[in-house]
């Protein structure tokens, strides 16, 4: 299997995941204009970009709004790209529309320099300790979280541990020739 | 009351109590710590604190090989880790576009729902022994040790079991491990409607448990549930039906469903998925394929060490795979399964490089546990404990 030929990911894109796409993104784009990035489909997950802020105004809107209905927070999570500057923090949440049985994911990015979000609590109590743990770990600030300390991690931690920066593994060990090791 | 009046209008100071209900309490199964703020036996709060066994897995699974991974996902929820092995698997064979012979793949059915029943064991008969019911626990447990005594067949170990690989299955079930599987589907059943008998229409034990922190649905639909505790509120979300994975369309069985999501409810819906769990693996049994036991997937799956010592293509995979120099596919992949506890997802950023650059697990215990302070509020200090177990919290998967 040759990664450069075969793409996996198209494989698990059904016509149905487009049609999903193709009818959300409509939607968000007549909602919400500019702020609106653009959509795509990896494997099998209708993917939206929006800005960071008016992710939780989406959020919302997909979870009131009668034809959609996402209102079941699968997950949420950061991810950390230093070399996007200015955008180096990746948001995604995931929803789930139960009684459709249709998933996406929101995607938005945020700058490290001001690592600050709405929270979603607001629509999801289930968010309260995903957005800890993200916070916890990247040093994400939700605004509005009714209890945002650190969750898995002990109080007295001055880092957020997940961040590129911090190798797993000590830098400055001479015993070992990691170009062999990957990453 | 007079005392209630009293303190609203402000004549007496009252003072409540606060109790450290863990984190080393024998009565909560794992290191949980809850602060309770408590009238007199009443809780009227509490803040938890979670955290004490983490051991930043999703950090670790950065610099893992995905082949190294597995053994992080067996600690999870360490009482049915195959589910969470095989999960991971799943994941990586999307990522990968692999497909995966019938057989393994009723192989794999065979194995997880062996895991469930071993984890709806310890989740059932704990409620049991938190109501004082000692003897159900006692009898049922000898089951969870057969099971342990199949995987042990197939995979060498017990516990943590980390079963299957990339693409497949490990080794073919030995006449052993069929033996035993086999005894374990005729007998189980006594020994099920055994503990059914002496636990579940116990007086005693019914009062205890009907009503004592019960879960609106809508409230766990907000929360996050899924797995048992979900459909014990009334919904009947379960990953194996609404996003079937490793042919589970091609079997047969209900989802059971409660009511009002009390501890009853979640008591006698894994009741009821032990029975289906059983009657998907006699289905699996009876239609089992034959054929390979795992795709024909050089790069991710290791060769045969025989032939990697005499084949060269061989020895030439072994060290793609070993020293990661095996292409994979950039994206971002979700997979689910339904395990113990409900949802159990990895998501994956690839970036073509031989760990993922971003490894996430969705957790359903971590989800479900908030709801804990909400679902003991008003309730007595003992009920708190049973609501806990009922919950089927495990530490593993909590803190990851």
């Amino acid at each position: 299997m040759n990664a450069n030929t075969f793409n996996p990911a198209t494989k698990y894109t059904t016509p149905v995941v487009e049609a999903l796409r193709t009818e959300i993104a409509e939607k968000l784009v007549s909602r919400f204009g500019d702020n609106f990035i653009e959509s795509h489909c990896d494997y099998d997950f209708p993917v939206f970009t929006v800005k960071s802020a008016a992710v939780i105004d989406v959020l919302e809107y997909l979870y009131y709004e009668t034809t959609t209905k996402f209102q079941f927070l699968t997950t949420l999570c950061a991810a950390h790209f230093p070399q996007n500057v200015g955008a180096e923090f990746t948001m995604m949440y995931q929803l789930h529309n139960l009684q459709a049985n249709t998933r996406i994911r929101i995607k938005t990015t945020i700058p490290v320099s001001n690592p600050k979000i709405r929270t979603a609590t607001t629509i999801f109590a289930a968010a309260n300790w995903m957005e800890r743990q993200e916070y916890d770990f990247f040093g994400i600030i939700f605004e509005g979280h009714p209890h945002l300390k650190r969750i898995l991690n002990m109080d007295e931690m001055n880092y957020h541990p997940m961040r590129k920066e911090f190798a797993l593994e000590d830098e400055r060990r001479e015993d070992k020739d990691n170009t062999f090791f990957g990453r | 009351m007079l005392d209630t009046v009293l303190v609203e209008q402000k004549l007496v100071d009252k003072e409540y109590q606060f109790l450290n209900l863990g984190p080393t309490h024998p009565a909560t199964h794992g290191i949980f710590q809850n602060v309770l703020k408590m009238d007199g036996e009443t809780i009227l709060d509490a803040e938890q604190t979670i955290g004490y066994i983490h051991r930043a897995f999703e950090k670790l699974g950065e610099r893992r090989p995905y082949y190294q991974i597995p053994t992080l996902t067996d600690r999870l929820n360490y009482c049915s880790s195959p589910i969470n092995n095989m999960g991971w698997h799943m994941t990586v064979e999307k990522l990968i576009g692999a497909e995966i012979p019938k057989r393994a793949q009723y192989m794999r059915v065979i194995i997880m729902e062996l895991a469930r029943i071993s984890d709806h064991i310890v989740c059932d008969t704990v409620i049991a022994v938190d109501t004082g019911a000692m003897t159900g626990f006692l009898y049922l447990f000898q089951w969870r040790e057969k099971i342990y005594e199949i995987f042990e067949e197939i995979c060498g170990s017990r516990l943590t079991t980390n079963i299957g690989r990339i693409g497949g299955m490990e080794r073919d079930f030995n006449e052993k491990a069929w033996n035993k599987l086999l005894a374990f589907i005729k007998e189980f059943p006594a020994g099920l409607k055994e503990f059914d008998a002496l636990v579940t229409r116990n007086r005693i034990f019914m009062d205890r448990v009907i009503g004592t922190g019960p879960i609106s649905a809508e409230r766990a639909l907000n929360y996050g549930f899924t797995g048992p505790n979900l459909r014990a509120a009334g919904v009947d979300y379960d990953v194996r039906v609404h996003a079937p994975y490793s042919s589970y369309e091609d079997f047969e069985f209900d989802i059971p469903i409660g009511k009002s999501g009390d501890t009853f409810d979640r008591y006698m819906v894994r009741m009821e998925e032990m029975w289906q769990s059983l009657h998907i693996i006699q289905q699996a049994v009876e239609k089992m394929p034959s054929g390979p036991f795992h795709a024909d997937l050089p790069e991710f799956f290791h060769p045969d060490k025989a032939d990697v010592y005499s084949k060269m293509e061989a020895l030439i995979y072994h060290f793609k795979i070993v020293m990661g120099e095996t292409d994979i596919a950039k994206g971002e992949v979700y997979h689910a399964v339904e395990g113990g506890n409900g949802e159990l997802g990895y998501y994956i950023i690839s970036d073509g490089g031989r760990t993922p650059y971003r490894f996430h697990i969705r957790r359903p215990s971590f989800i479900y546990y908030q709801a804990y302070p909400e679902m003991i509020r008003g309730g007595m200090l003992s009920d708190a404990i049973l609501v806990m177990s009922s919950m089927n919290v495990i530490a593993g998967e909590l803190d990851a």
